[in-house]
């Protein structure tokens, strides 16, 4: 368990970065950060409610002025046309949320619905099987790509989910026992007819958006260095090549649960169309079908609804938000944890350094590296997870590692604990035990700790 | 794990540079010497730290303590006048009931803004302002229009109204979904601003109709939303009491001082920078669109932010006045940073100051200064205020880096 896989995978790296060789980089021992600034100087020291909110420290006047704006744009209502506010009707007239803040609440994590509530910060992407163009997913003829469950007034909502948990038990070898709640997904409601039998509902829970300038400022290199290293210990990243509306080229994905977007720009362009009915320049169609009659009646919000000069606001706003600072770093317990992480082999895909070149996107941020604990590859996690549909180049047990930056205050700004694509895990041990596939070893080299030590590697993870 | 030895050296100076704002904040991050790090020594914070008197710096925090409690006790009694205007209002509706109402919410308004100062720390008003005077609202959230029944429309889906349905509905679907709070009950009083020249014109009819009507339920949810903010405000005042063994004042008084002024600093920082400078004035200057202004239903952004500012003077000066009566006069920030920065104390005074003359010069009202050629009266007035309070900021910021807090990055809350 000494000797970790990183020795294996990180050699190439190593050389792109001009640091040293592979020999002494084992020899040196890789090591994990044991730093509280996870992003360098990009670092935010809030650890309060809004420490998913801050911009990043020393941003240029003109990008914190866009931010702000940018954040307005975030947190406003959008309202369906036309309206008196015309910068921002159009809402719909199908959609998930009538802001961006409505699923990414203080620019945190969602969760699915308690009983009795309405899916809100979740969502549940379809398809029916096969592929289209690149893998693209096939739409289901009459609800399309994505079920709103929403609709302006005079317009039933395409359909609800429901969900029910069934509870799986079971035992660490200590002893310590486990329970984990197993979900199943169900249409009903439809409102435009049945939708295909053959579907396929990927459910999924907004992330929280902090870093995510950082992220688009690693290389391409060196994730294709990264999914270029050999396996070892089960694992291999791959890259999702997506469609980039902009360059009209393949990009390597980066965003989504899928990595499905390659770019903060089309990400949010996305989530305007998708979740909350709004045409961009990247995304000039509504998001109903030809199929669904209705929807087409209902008045556009303008020729796009979301003005360049928006998207580019909520987009500097999105991409600007700072990571929060670590608490705890060198408590014992947590040091601990942070070196079982690494013999365990999570850092095996939660890789905890990657290099940024942010030169370009972000030139007064002076920040070469950063701790997202994220490779931003595809991994199979096995069969529990999988949602058994194609995106692009992702498999449906297939999923982007999810950085983990952050992690810990989840429940400070958002008031709950669920983790995973679709919150399933109420925990961060209950996450853990999902793994599976790629991850298999991982996990079960964490559930033969001693207790004591899986606490430690959990106080490690709230540290982040 | 990738890196290597050397970038471990490499990284030294960030962890140099991070650590020391990390540890000032002892409740929020644990002050440590990293045991892995076999570099040596950790490196000394960068910035000197200036020998202040303790005793300055506890007088300091007394002041601070006093004036908080003095805010919140008038906010407190603010929205009990209000309560009693409101309640006026909703069991006789009329021009002069609905009049003194709105009145009753303007007096309320000045005591509350000057507390504003108090947030962002996860003090006392954090834990509820969300519920107090998070801006701006989705009025058609709250009260109906072409589009949605809004909450005191929607007799089917909310057939009783209640403080708990207000409260469990508030900022549950979006952040600017807002049930509860100053702005919600500004609303309800004023209605939406259409005129150039004036406020909202909502009619005193509005309140006036049989039981089981629309205009019935408008008075009830007035009523809840005035009766929720009287028990919020209620609950941080309480903390902010003297002579309490447990409250948040106990705790704040037996903080080491320095940490205790870290977080006045932190408060005055993020309030000064990215809440007013930002989010206030910056989105409302670069949009040049009414629902961007604090206050757009009764016209009275202009006051708010005179409010806010001469909130941030106080603690810098350690005064605190009541109806323009003077009665705290004590120990202030710019008198403890006296001691060891005079130069800085002296800079930070007359920032504040300047913040206050030019936020004093934006005519009203703010909706319409806002717009038009940046040459004019309005919009210059404006900009002079975004700089200055970027600039308070900034000096806030280097207060803060001598008693090793960074506050720079803090962002507004709502």
């Amino acid at each position: 368990m000494t000797l970790p896989w990183a020795c294996a995978r990180a050699p190439k790296l190593f050389m792109a970065l001009g640091a040293i060789a592979l020999t002494a980089a084992c020899e040196h021992g890789v090591r994990m950060p044991h730093e509280a600034a996870s992003a360098g100087p990009a670092t935010v020291t809030d650890a309060t409610r809004d420490a998913f909110g801050q911009p990043m420290p020393g941003l240029s006047q003109a990008r914190r002025h866009q931010f702000f704006v940018g954040n307005s744009f975030f947190n406003l209502n959008w309202v369906s046309a036309p309206a008196s506010v015309s910068d921002r009707d159009g809402l719909g007239p199908l959609f998930n949320a009538r802001s961006c803040s409505a699923c990414h609440f203080k620019d945190g994590r969602g969760r699915p619905p308690e009983a009795g509530e309405n899916m809100l910060s979740m969502l549940v992407r379809i398809s029916v099987p096969g592929a289209g163009p690149n893998g693209a997913p096939l739409p289901d003829p009459i609800y399309g790509d994505q079920l709103q469950s929403s609709a302006v007034p005079g317009l039933t909502a395409e359909a609800e989910v429901t969900i029910e948990y069934r509870q799986v038990r079971g035992t660490y070898p200590d002893g310590e026992v486990y329970e984990l709640l197993s979900p199943s997904y169900r249409i009903a409601r439809t409102a435009f007819g049945p939708a295909s039998t053959e579907i396929l509902l990927s459910p999924r829970v907004a992330p929280a958006l902090v870093g995510l300038g950082l992220l688009e400022a690693v290389p391409d290199a060196t994730l294709e260095l990264l999914a270029s290293e050999t396996e070892h210990e089960g694992i291999t990243g791959r890259i999702n090549r997506v469609p980039d509306l902009t360059s009209g080229a393949l990009s390597i994905g980066r965003f989504g649960w899928k990595a499905e977007q390659p770019s903060v720009l089309q990400q949010t362009a996305g989530a305007f169309n998708g979740d909350m009915g709004l045409t961009s320049r990247l995304f000039t169609s509504e998001n109903h079908t030809a199929r669904q009659s209705g929807p087409e009646h209902f008045e556009s919000g303008g020729a796009p609804e979301v003005s360049d000069e928006i998207l580019d606001q909520v987009t500097t706003y999105v991409g600007s938000l700072g990571v929060p600072a670590r608490r705890d770093v060198a408590l014992p317990q947590v040091s601990r944890g942070e070196d079982l992480f690494l013999e365990l082999g999570c850092a095996g895909c939660h890789v905890p350094t990657l290099p940024v070149a942010s030169k370009e996107s972000l030139p007064e941020i002076g920040i070469e590296e950063i701790h997202p604990y994220t490779d931003l590859l595809l991994h199979d996690m096995g069969e529990g997870l999988s949602d058994h549909r194609q995106v692009y180049g992702a498999s449906g047990g297939e999923w982007r590692t999810p950085p983990l930056w952050g992690l810990g205050l989840v429940s400070k700004v958002n008031g709950h604990t669920r983790l995973l694509h679709d919150g399933r895990a109420r925990s961060t041990s209950e996450a853990i035990l999902w793994h599976d596939g790629e991850a298999k070893l991982a996990r079960e080299a964490f559930i033969h700790l001693q207790q004591v030590e899986r606490t430690a590697v959990l106080a490690f993870l709230a540290s982040l | 794990m990738f890196a290597s030895a050397d970038a471990g050296i490499r990284k030294r100076d960030a962890i140099g540079r991070a650590l020391p704002w990390l540890c000032a904040l002892s409740t929020a991050f644990a002050c440590e010497t990293h045991p892995n790090d076999a570099n040596g020594p950790k490196q000394e914070p960068s910035v000197q730290v200036s020998p202040l008197e303790t005793t300055t710096l506890q007088a300091f925090n007394k002041t601070y303590a006093e004036i908080a409690y003095a805010a919140y006790s008038d906010a407190v009694d603010g929205a009990k006048q209000l309560q009693s205007a409101v309640d006026a209002l909703v069991d006789a509706p009329s021009d002069s009931t609905l009049v003194q109402a709105r009145k009753a919410w303007l007096i309320a308004r000045h005591p509350y803004q000057r507390s504003e100062v108090f947030r962002f720390y996860d003090g006392p008003i954090d834990r509820v302002e969300m519920r107090l005077n998070t801006w701006p609202i989705d009025e058609g959230f709250v009260d109906g229009n072409a589009s949605t029944a809004g909450i005191v429309g929607d007799f089917e889906r909310y057939p009783a109204l209640s403080t708990s349905l207000l409260v469990g509905l508030n900022a549950a679907q979006g952040e600017t979904s807002i049930s509860t709070g100053y702005h919600v009950i500004e609303y309800l009083l004023w209605g939406a601003d259409k005129r150039n020249d004036g406020a909202g014109e909502r009619p005193f009819s509005d309140f006036k109709g049989p039981t089981g009507s629309l205009q019935q339920r408008r008075g009830a949810y007035l009523k809840l939303a005035v009766q929720q903010l009287i028990s919020d405000l209620q609950s941080v005042q309480v903390e902010w009491a003297p002579g309490s063994a447990q409250n948040y004042r106990t705790t704040f008084s037996n903080l080491p001082p320095r940490d205790a002024l870290a977080l006045a600093v932190k408060g005055m920082g993020a309030l000064s920078g990215p809440e007013l400078g930002g989010e206030r004035l910056t989105v409302a200057y670069e949009t040049k669109a009414q629902e961007n202004e604090h206050s757009c239903f009764s016209d009275n952004t202009t006051v708010d932010l005179l409010d806010d500012a001469l909130g941030i003077e106080g603690v810098c000066t350690g005064r605190y006045a009541r109806a323009d009566v003077e009665v705290i006069h004590g120990t202030g920030l710019c008198d403890a940073l006296a001691a060891s920065d005079p130069e800085l104390a002296a800079a930070l005074r007359k920032s504040t100051g300047e913040s206050v003359a030019a936020i004093r010069s934006i005519p009203a009202p703010f909706d319409q200064a806002i717009l038009g050629a940046d040459s004019t009266p309005g919009r210059s007035a404006i900009g002079r205020s975004i700089r200055a309070l970027e600039q308070q900021a900034e000096l806030l910021s280097r207060v803060a880096a001598i008693f090793g807090l960074r506050v720079a990055s803090v962002k507004g809350g709502s």
